[in-house]
C-alpha cells in the first residue's frame, strides 16, 4: 500500500499539530499496541462474552424444548453485538475508513455554535439513537414472528453486524469527511447526473411510501378504539402547549417541559380509560379508519405547513423522551420477568409461504419484513446530515454510527421477544386479516384453529378476556403489528408494574407511544420530502428553491400529503386487508434505499482505492440487491396472486370481466374493481422502485469498476484541516485517552481552544 | 468506603446521568453556543436565550431534520 492511501500518512503536510497543544490524536502506534496487548483479565473478559454468547446461541437454535426463555435472547444478542463491535467494526476501521483524528471535523472546521457544534460524543450517541430509531423495528420483527422466532433472530443480529450498522457507519463516515452533505449529493457526485438523479427520484417515492404505511399503522391501531383515538389525539394540544411553553413562558427548559408534557400524557392515558368507559366518550371518539386516516392526512399538511416551534420541535422532545424512558423499561421488564417463549423455532410458513401475516416464504420475505433493527436504508438520509455535523473528532463515528445501529436492532429483538410472549392463538387472531377472520371472534376462532397450528387451540373467552383485559372492544384482525406488540408489552409489564388490573393503561401507554414515533415520523417525513421537492423543482422554476415563499410550500406540501395519503385511503379500503399486502412494499423500499447507500458508500470506497477491503459495503449491497430485487419480481411476476400484484390484479379483472358479482375475499363489484385498481398502483410502485434502484446499483457498480481500471479517483472530500482539540473515541476512555485528556485539562483555560460540553 | 463517600459519588452519578439526558435532550444548546462565542471571540453581544431559541426554531424551520421510522 503506498502511502497516499495509508491513512496515517495522507495530508501528512497538512495535519501539523500546533506544538503548544498536547497531541490532538492518540498515537496510532500507541493505539495499536494497547489494543494487541491481551492481558489475562482481558482475555478472559472476552471468553466469558463469547461462551455465554455462544451458549446462549446453543439454547436458541439447537437445543428444543416446550418453551424458550426470553433471557437467552437477550444474552445471545449483547454478547454477539459486543464482539461484533470490538472485533468487525474495529477491522473495517482500521482496513477501509482508516479515520484520523489529526483531521478537525465539520463540528470543529465549521463551528459556529449552532448546527456545526462538537458534541460529547455520549450525548450525540443518544441523539443520533434517538433520530434513528422509530417505529419500524417495532412492527417488523412482531409481523416475522409468525415463520417462528429463530429465523428473525437470526436476520436481525447478524444483518446488522454485516450490513445495517455498516451502512450507518459508512455513510456518517463519508458524509462527515463531506461536511456532512446528504446522501442524494454524494450520489450525484459519486455516480453522476444519472445515477443521481434516480437516487434522488427513489428517494422521494420511497419517502411517501414509508410514511403511508407508517400512517397505515397508525390507523389500524386507533381503529374502533375510542380510548385509543382519544389519547393519541391529545398529544397534539399537548405539543401546542409544550411549543408555547417553550417560546413564551421559559424557552430552552426543555427537559422540565417533557416532564410536563410526559405527565400530561399519562394523564391523556387514564383520561381515555375512563372517556372509553362513558356513552359520550364511547360515540364521539369511536371512528372508523377511513375517518381516522382522513384525520392523519390532514393533520400531516397543518403540521408539515406550521412553523416547526409549535408543534413539530415539541412533539420531537416528547417523542425522544418517551422513547428513551420506554426502552430502558422495557429492558429492564424483560429482564425482570425474563418471559417464556412456547412458539416453535421455525414454523411451516418459512417454507410454504402461506403465513396469513405477510405472505411469502422466508427467502426473500424475512429479510424485507424486518427491514429496520437489521437494515434500514432510512438511516443513510440520517446518518448523513445533522449528526455528522456535531462530531467532535473522526474516530467517534465508529461508537455513534455502528454503536447506534447495534442499539437499534436491541431494540427490534426485544419488540420481537414481546411478540413472542402472547398466546399464539391470540398473535393470529389479532394479525389475520379482516378478510380471513371476519372480524368477528367466532370467525377468528374458527379461521385460528382452522390452520392446523401443533399446540394452539383458541377458545373465544381467550379473545375475548384478552379484549377486556386490554380495554379494548375487541382485538380481532387488530393487524399492523403495533396492537400485537402493545399487548405483549402489556403482559411483560404487568408483571413488573401494577398486574392484571394495570394491563389497560399498559397497552394504551404502548400504542400511545408506537403512534407518538410514527406521527413524528410523519410530519418530519412530510416537512423534509417536501423539502427535497421543492429543491427538485427549484432546477426547472428556481423561484421553488426559496423555501420561504409560501405558495411554493404550500404547493409542494400538498403533493407530498397527497401522495403518502393516497396509498394510506388505499390500504385502508383495501379488500384484501390493506397492511398485509402493503408491508412488504414498505421493507422492499427501505432495503432498496439501503441498497442505495451502500452502492454510493462502495464507490467512494472504489475512488479511495481500497479494492481489497471492498467486500465490506459489496457483500451487503449484494445481499440487499438480491433480496429487494427478487421481493420486488415475485411482487411483480409470481403467477400466486397472495404473492404477486399483478396476479391478483389479472384475477380480479378477469373475473369481473366474467361478469361474477364476487370473487374471494371482495364480496362485492365495487371491492373488486378496488383490488383491480389497488393492485395497480401497488404494482405500478414495485416496478418504479425497482427500475430507480437497479439504474443506481449499476451506476454505482460502473463507477467502481472506472475507479478499479483507474487505480483510484479524485475523491470528493473536504480538504483536510487541522485538529485542535481531543476527545476520546469511545464510550470509555482508554488509558492512553485517558493521560491525553488529563494533559488537555491542564492547560491554561487561555491556552486552550475551548470545547463544549461540560 | 465511607458514607460521605459513598453520597458524594452518587451525586456525582446522579448528575452525569442529569447532564447526559438534558444533553441528549438538546437542553445544553445555548450553553454550546456560549462557549463557542466566548471562544472565537465574535464581535458583538451573544443571543439573548430567548432569541437563540427563536432563531434555532427559524433555523430548523428552513432545515428540516428526518426523523426514522
Amino acid at each position: 500500500m503506498n502511502n497516499k492511501q495509508n491513512g496515517s500518512h495522507r495530508h501528512a503536510d497538512v495535519l501539523v499539530t500546533d506544538p503548544d497543544l498536547p497531541p490532538v490524536a492518540v498515537d496510532p502506534q500507541q493505539a495499536e499496541a494497547e489494543d494487541r496487548r491481551w492481558t489475562p483479565a482481558k482475555i478472559a473478559l472476552w471468553l466469558g462474552i463469547a461462551l455465554l454468547g455462544g451458549v446462549s446461541w446453543a439454547v436458541l437454535a439447537i437445543v428444543r424444548g416446550e418453551t424458550v426463555n426470553a433471557i437467552w435472547f437477550v444474552f445471545a444478542a449483547v454478547c454477539t453485538y459486543l464482539i461484533a463491535y470490538r472485533f468487525y467494526s474495529k477491522f473495517i476501521e482500521r482496513n477501509l475508513l482508516k479515520p484520523d483524528d489529526r483531521r478537525a471535523t465539520p463540528a470543529e472546521y465549521k463551528a459556529d455554535g449552532k448546527d456545526h457544534a462538537a458534541t460529547d460524543r455520549r450525548v450525540l450517541f443518544g441523539h443520533h439513537f434517538a433520530a434513528i430509531a422509530g417505529a419500524g423495528p417495532l412492527v417488523g420483527p412482531v409481523l416475522a414472528a409468525q415463520m417462528g422466532y429463530l429465523p428473525g433472530t437470526l436476520w436481525i443480529i447478524i444483518g446488522v453486524i454485516f450490513a445495517g450498522a455498516v451502512q450507518d457507519y459508512l455513510v456518517m463516515f463519508f458524509s462527515m469527511r463531506r461536511g456532512g452533505r446528504s446522501l442524494g449529493q454524494m450520489a450525484r457526485e459519486e455516480l453522476g447526473v444519472i445515477g443521481g438523479t434516480a437516487a434522488l427520484i427513489a428517494t422521494l417515492a420511497i419517502m411517501i411510501i414509508i410514511v403511508a404505511i407508517l400512517a397505515l399503522v397508525v390507523v389500524n391501531a386507533l381503529g374502533e378504539s375510542p380510548w385509543g383515538v382519544f389519547s393519541v389525539s391529545m398529544t397534539i394540544p399537548i405539543a401546542l402547549f409544550m411549543g408555547v411553553y417553550l417560546r413564551y413562558l421559559r424557552p430552552g427548559r426543555v427537559t422540565e417541559v417533557s416532564v410536563i408534557g410526559f405527565v400530561l400524557l399519562l394523564l391523556a392515558i387514564i383520561g381515555g380509560g375512563w372517556i372509553s368507559e362513558t356513552a359520550w366518550g364511547v360515540e364521539l371518539f369511536t371512528l372508523d379508519r377511513i375517518t381516522i386516516a382522513w384525520g392523519i392526512i390532514i393533520y400531516g399538511f397543518i403540521a408539515a405547513v406550521l412553523p416547526v416551534w409549535l408543534l413539530l420541535a415539541p412533539r420531537d422532545y416528547l417523542s425522544t423522551f418517551m422513547k428513551i424512558g420506554t426502552i430502558i423499561m422495557l429492558a429492564v421488564a424483560i429482564i425482570v420477568t425474563r418471559p417464556e417463549i412456547s412458539v416453535p423455532a421455525v414454523t411451516e410458513y418459512a417454507t410454504t409461504g402461506q403465513g396469513p401475516v405477510v405472505a411469502g416464504t422466508l427467502f426473500p420475505f424475512l429479510f424485507v419484513t424486518i427491514a429496520c433493527g437489521a437494515l434500514s436504508g432510512f438511516h443513510a438520509l440520517i446518518a448523513s446530515g445533522t449528526t455528522p455535523k456535531m462530531i467532535e473528532k473522526e474516530r467517534q463515528t465508529r461508537f455513534i454510527g455502528y454503536g447506534g445501529m447495534l442499539m437499534e436492532s436491541f431494540v427490534a429483538i426485544m419488540a420481537l421477544v414481546a411478540a413472542l410472549s402472547i398466546d399464539r392463538g391470540i398473535y393470529f387472531a389479532m394479525n389475520s386479516s379482516a378478510a380471513a377472520t371476519g372480524g368477528t371472534i367466532e370467525g377468528a376462532v374458527a379461521f385460528v384453529n382452522g390452520l392446523g397450528l401443533t399446540g394452539v387451540s383458541l377458545t373465544p373467552e381467550a379473545l375475548s378476556t384478552m379484549a377486556s383485559n386490554v380495554g379494548e372492544e375487541s382485538i380481532v384482525s387488530r393487524t399492523g403489528g403495533a396492537p400485537t406488540l402493545a399487548v405483549g408489552i402489556a403482559q411483560i409489564m404487568q408483571g413488573v408494574f401494577g398486574g392484571a388490573n394495570m394491563m389497560a393503561f399498559w397497552y394504551h401507554f404502548a400504542i400511545m407511544f408506537e403512534a407518538l414515533f410514527i406521527l413524528t415520523a410523519v410530519d418530519a417525513g412530510t416537512r423534509v420530502a417536501r423539502f427535497m421537492l421543492q429543491d427538485s423543482i427549484g432546477n426547472f422554476v428556481p423561484r421553488f428553491r426559496d423555501t420561504s415563499w409560501r405558495t411554493g410550500a404550500w404547493i409542494c406540501t400538498a403533493i407530498m400529503v397527497a401522495g403518502w395519503g393516497a396509498i394510506l385511503i388505499m390500504g385502508v379500503t383495501d379488500p384484501l386487508g390493506g397492511i398485509n399486502t402493503l408491508f412488504p412494499l414498505f421493507g422492499i423500499a427501505n432495503q432498496l434505499l439501503a441498497a442505495i447507500a451502500l452502492a454510493v458508500c462502495m464507490a467512494i470506497c472504489a475512488k479511495r482505492g481500497f479494492f481489497r477491503f471492498l467486500w465490506i459495503p459489496a457483500v451487503p449491497l449484494a445481499f440487499a440487491a438480491v433480496v429487494t430485487i427478487t421481493a420486488s419480481f415475485l411482487k411483480i411476476f409470481s403467477p400466486v396472486p397472495a404473492i404477486g400484484y399483478w396476479a391478483q390484479h389479472a384475477a380480479f379483472r378477469d373475473a369481473l370481466a366474467a361478469g361474477d358479482e364476487s370473487f374471494g375475499t371482495a364480496k362485492t363489484v365495487a371491492a373488486m374493481e378496488a383490488v383491480v385498481r389497488n393492485t395497480f398502483i401497488q404494482g405500478t410502485l414495485s416496478i418504479v422502485f425497482v427500475v430507480l434502484s437497479i439504474i443506481v446499483i449499476a451506476t454505482a457498480i460502473l463507477a467502481t469498476i472506472r475507479s478499479y481500471r483507474a487505480g483510484g479517483g479524485t475523491d470528493s472530500e473536504d480538504p483536510p484541516v487541522a485538529s485542535r482539540v481531543f476527545a476520546p473515541a469511545g464510550l470509555i476512555a482508554t488509558p492512553a485517552e485517558k493521560e491525553l485528556e488529563a494533559r488537555w485539562a491542564a492547560l491554561e483555560p487561555g491556552g486552550r481552544p475551548a470545547r463544549t460540553g461540560h | 468506603m465511607t458514607m460521605p463517600q459513598v453520597l458524594t459519588r452518587a451525586r456525582d452519578t446522579a448528575r452525569e446521568v442529569a447532564w447526559l439526558f438534558k444533553g441528549i435532550m438538546g437542553e445544553n444548546a445555548y450553553q454550546a453556543y456560549l462557549d463557542h462565542h466566548e471562544r472565537t471571540h465574535a464581535g458583538g453581544l451573544p443571543m439573548t436565550e430567548r432569541e437563540f431559541w427563536r432563531d434555532k426554531m427559524d433555523r430548523q424551520d428552513a432545515n428540516p431534520e428526518g426523523r426514522c421510522c
